[in-house]
């Protein structure tokens, strides 16, 4: 075999090649499908679920691997980050998540930023992360595209799940202009979008009337935004205070397009319109820093809107300094901690996610025919003293390094 | 007229504070941190100080008994490290500033006090920020509700403000000239300074040198004498493994009395820091990186210094940490390793010893300030939850109170300065 034939068979086998069958045994098997299941088993061939039961209910097939537990979760999912773009060492060279040249960008795709082997990507998959929806990150009014990844893996495509996921756009002082470029202002900011909406159904009706031969020439930024306006692509807006998610809201509805509301610090002053117009919310994570746009945030707002019935999904976010990132593990545990119920706070870092990510078919819970994504714990997942045993993606034990 | 009056509200003050009515804390279990907790014990407090604890105590016949059964009580919180209160420093114009004093610039309205006392840190060093070789003075804090940074500061034995100084290396001071642009240069400017301050310090101690060939004064190189005659210890940022090396042997050279701080690659130097016997206090953050010196920090450090025989310590470096969640710093130690006698040292005894406090702060014991905390559980648990912070026999924080709890959990008007009503009953009540 030549060398080029061996790295060509190492790209299309080598992450499935360590996929395996398993059977995970556990105390108590947390699915997200109905209340937990005591003494549980969870099988998985060929990377996808087969059974999930107690312990008894489905015989083992021979010589299957086995990996045992106290508790066992679904593979974390992360609904909001920066990982893979912006980079550990946060040094100009590995900071992928904002171009600065023009307030909006949406043809810039996340799908050629993202580095798959980035050590936050390893470390959040060593704590249990299994899917990150990662992206482009504020800063700008329109900052760029989203993906969602499979937290392994050699390259993007290995990883990769959706793409594009989202469109980033970020309200509020965090995305004016640097000096006296535009957007100075939150009305500016407003007046842009929507201008660019604007201009991007202009673009999107030539091209339906145009005769064959005389279509508008393709321009990506406006095709992206076409998609916007299509409600294929969901735009996540960014929007700590309560008059920009207001203004978010606004937005969405003019234009009839999805959004989905990123931070929103203080969706608790908002919980109404925000019920009424169906639109989900990435809340920051919860230790997020208190100051600055942040300043009233609270760590009662996964409870609150829980308790309000607004579907919402916690996320590590960005960080542009240190922790580089987040983890949504002990997100939720801080926000379990201040009173969210505890399958509420895994659901926010699991179905709930997924579901809100729109790949809730493959992940997110611990059934039949889904992805074969779990967590191994030696505890309550959500105490501080808890560790990480094993994570498994698809099949593939990705870390056996108790973190 | 006003002068007499406030003389006698000051007799008055000091005359209930002699006599104040013992305060009876029982059922609850004690951690001492020196020696193992105590179950359904009873913490006796008077005139701010920890009178007794322990089972099946006599009690006064005139104390105030308060039941708590069920509750834990720790020492106050040590935080060794913070940049609560709007704190600043050096300013830009130069690498090192040691004539900068901390004290200067306290806002102890700033919410960051609040939030404090919510997360039960009592006992706080206060420093100035970052970027520079020496950023100034330090101040140490209790966290009593007071009116201006005096209320608050912590006296030494002469009755001056107590303190430390800033030193850093690293990435962190290297900028454009004057400041450092390598680890070589930060070093050799930090040493020239030194050496400069001791030749101020001994001509002030010569005595054969007459009164006026004695070198003008120099707020500096005041403070330089201090930290060089160990009466001011240095408190020194420090990251990679060669940095902290290169500060133990700063440390030696000019007899510096040194606390390690931050210490991301402790873990690889553990045993040269352990045998130096220099004490690390150590931040627990979430991921590595973030910035060029924190990219192998090592989530264990806690556990190999633990293993090497140093003296390890937890800090906030509010805002870095939320000092709401402090006690979370000591029980992620303990997921990656350290025991939990240890993490609990490390939130107070240990943090006491690295501020020069220990004889007053930091564990439950007969003779210290009544600086503690309760807690509705497991000290390391994530479901556990601050109920009251006392510090010196009063309470300043209680979860019960609506005004406390918007510090406790954040919320609309939770970041301003505290809340005006509180700051107008502060200044009434002068």
């Amino acid at each position: 075999m030549t060398r080029r034939t061996l790295l060509l068979a190492a790209l299309l086998f080598g992450p499935a090649a360590a996929a395996q069958d398993l059977a995970v045994l556990a105390d108590r098997v947390h699915t997200q499908a109905g209340t937990a299941i005591e003494n549980g088993v969870v099988l998985v061939q060929g990377g996808k679920i087969t059974h999930v039961g107690p312990q008894g209910s489905v015989t083992l097939p021979e010589g299957i691997r086995q990996l045992r537990a106290a508790q066992v979760t679904p593979g974390l999912v992360d609904a909001r980050s920066a990982v893979g773009l912006s980079g550990y060492l946060n040094q100009k060279h590995d900071q992928d998540q904002l171009e600065t040249s023009a307030p909006i960008q949406p043809q810039l795709r996340a799908l050629d930023a993202y580095n798959a082997r980035e050590r936050l990507v390893e470390w959040l998959r060593g704590l249990g992360v299994t899917t990150v929806h990662t992206g482009h990150g504020p800063g700008a009014l329109v900052s760029g595209q989203t993906i969602i990844v499979k937290t392994r893996g050699n390259t993007v495509e290995q990883a990769l799940v959706r793409s594009p996921a989202m469109l980033a756009s970020h309200l509020g002082p965090g995305a004016f202009g640097a000096e006296s470029k535009s957007p100075g202002t939150r009305a500016k900011q407003i007046a842009m979008l929507r201008q660019q909406l604007i201009k991007a159904d202009e673009y999107r009706r030539k091209a339906a009337e145009a005769k064959d031969g005389a279509e508008p020439a393709r321009d990506l930024e406006l095709e992206t935004l076409v998609e916007v306006l299509e409600r294929r692509l969901p735009m996540l807006v960014t929007a700590y205070r309560e008059q920009d998610i207001r203004s978010a809201l606004r937005l969405a509805q003019e234009f009839d397009i999805r959004i989905v509301l990123d931070g929103a610090a203080e969706a608790y002053l908002a919980l109404d319109a925000i019920r009424a117009a169906g639109v989900p919310v990435l809340l920051h994570p919860t230790m997020a820093r208190q100051f600055g746009e942040m300043e009233n945030a609270s760590f009662t707002t996964a409870r609150v809107l829980h308790e309000a019935g607004i579907p919402f999904a916690l996320q590590s976010g960005f960080e542009g300094y240190v922790p580089k990132t987040r983890v949504v593990l002990w997100e939720a545990a801080v926000a379990a901690a201040y009173g969210l119920p505890f399958d509420a706070a895994l659901g926010s870092i699991t179905l709930g996610a997924a579901r809100i990510l729109g790949v809730d078919d493959r992940v997110g819970s611990l059934e039949r025919g889904k992805d074969g994504d779990l967590v191994l714990f030696d505890g309550d997942p959500f105490e501080y003293t808890s560790r990480v045993l094993a994570v498994v993606i698809e099949g593939e034990v990705v870390s056996e390094t108790p973190l | 007229m006003r002068i007499a009056l406030v003389m006698l509200l000051g007799c008055l003050a000091l005359g209930a504070e002699a006599q104040e009515r013992p305060l009876a804390l029982v059922g609850a279990t004690l951690y001492p941190i020196e020696g193992p907790p105590i179950e359904n014990a009873t913490l006796l407090v008077q005139d701010g100080k920890i009178r007794a604890l322990g089972r099946d105590l006599r009690l006064p016949r005139n104390a105030d008994v308060r039941d708590v059964s069920g509750r834990v009580i720790l020492p106050g919180l040590v935080d060794t490290h913070s940049h609560i209160g709007q704190v600043a420093g050096a300013d830009a114009s130069g690498p090192i500033q040691p004539e900068v004093r901390a004290l200067d610039s306290i806002n102890v309205r700033h919410s960051g006090l609040a939030k404090a006392r919510a997360g039960g840190i009592t006992t706080v060093n206060v420093m100035p920020g970052s970027g520079h070789l020496l950023s100034g003075q330090t101040v140490y804090l209790k966290l009593r509700r007071g009116n201006g940074v005096e209320d608050l500061a912590i006296r030494d034995g002469d009755g001056r403000i107590a303190g430390g100084i800033k030193m850093a290396n690293g990435t962190n001071p290297m900028r454009a000239s004057p400041f450092p642009g390598t680890r070589g240069k930060s070093a050799a400017l930090m040493r020239a300074r030194l050496v400069a301050a001791e030749e101020y310090c001994a001509k002030l101690a010569d005595p054969k040198l007459a009164a006026d060939k004695k070198p003008a004064r120099d707020l500096g190189s005041e403070a330089l004498c201090d930290a060089l005659a160990g009466r001011r210890l240095v408190h020194h940022h420090t990251h990679r493994h060669d940095d902290v090396l290169t500060v133990l042997r700063l440390a030696e050279e000019f007899g510096l009395r040194v606390v390690l701080h931050h210490v991301s690659e402790a873990g690889l130097v553990a045993n040269e820091i352990a045998a130096a016997g220099v004490p690390a206090s150590i931040i627990h953050v979430d991921s590595p990186g973030g910035k060029l010196e924190a990219m192998n920090l090592l989530p264990d450090n806690g556990r190999r210094l633990e293993a090497a025989g140093a003296l390890v310590a937890y800090h906030s470096d509010d805002p870095v940490t939320d000092s709401r969640l402090f006690l979370r710093s000591g029980a992620m130690g303990v997921r990656f390793g350290l025991d939990r006698e240890t993490a609990l040292a490390a939130l107070t005894l240990h943090g006491a010893r690295m501020l020069d406090l220990a004889d007053r702060v930091g564990s439950l014991a007969v003779g210290k300030d009544a600086d503690f905390v309760v807690l509705d559980g497991d000290p390391l648990s994530v479901y556990t939850r601050v109920l009251e912070t006392w510090v010196e026999g009063e309470k300043v924080f209680d979860l019960a109170s609506p005004e406390d709890a918007l510090f406790a959990t954040g919320g609309y008007g939770a970041g301003r300065d505290t809340v005006a009503e509180q700051v107008i009953q502060l200044e009434g009540a002068l």
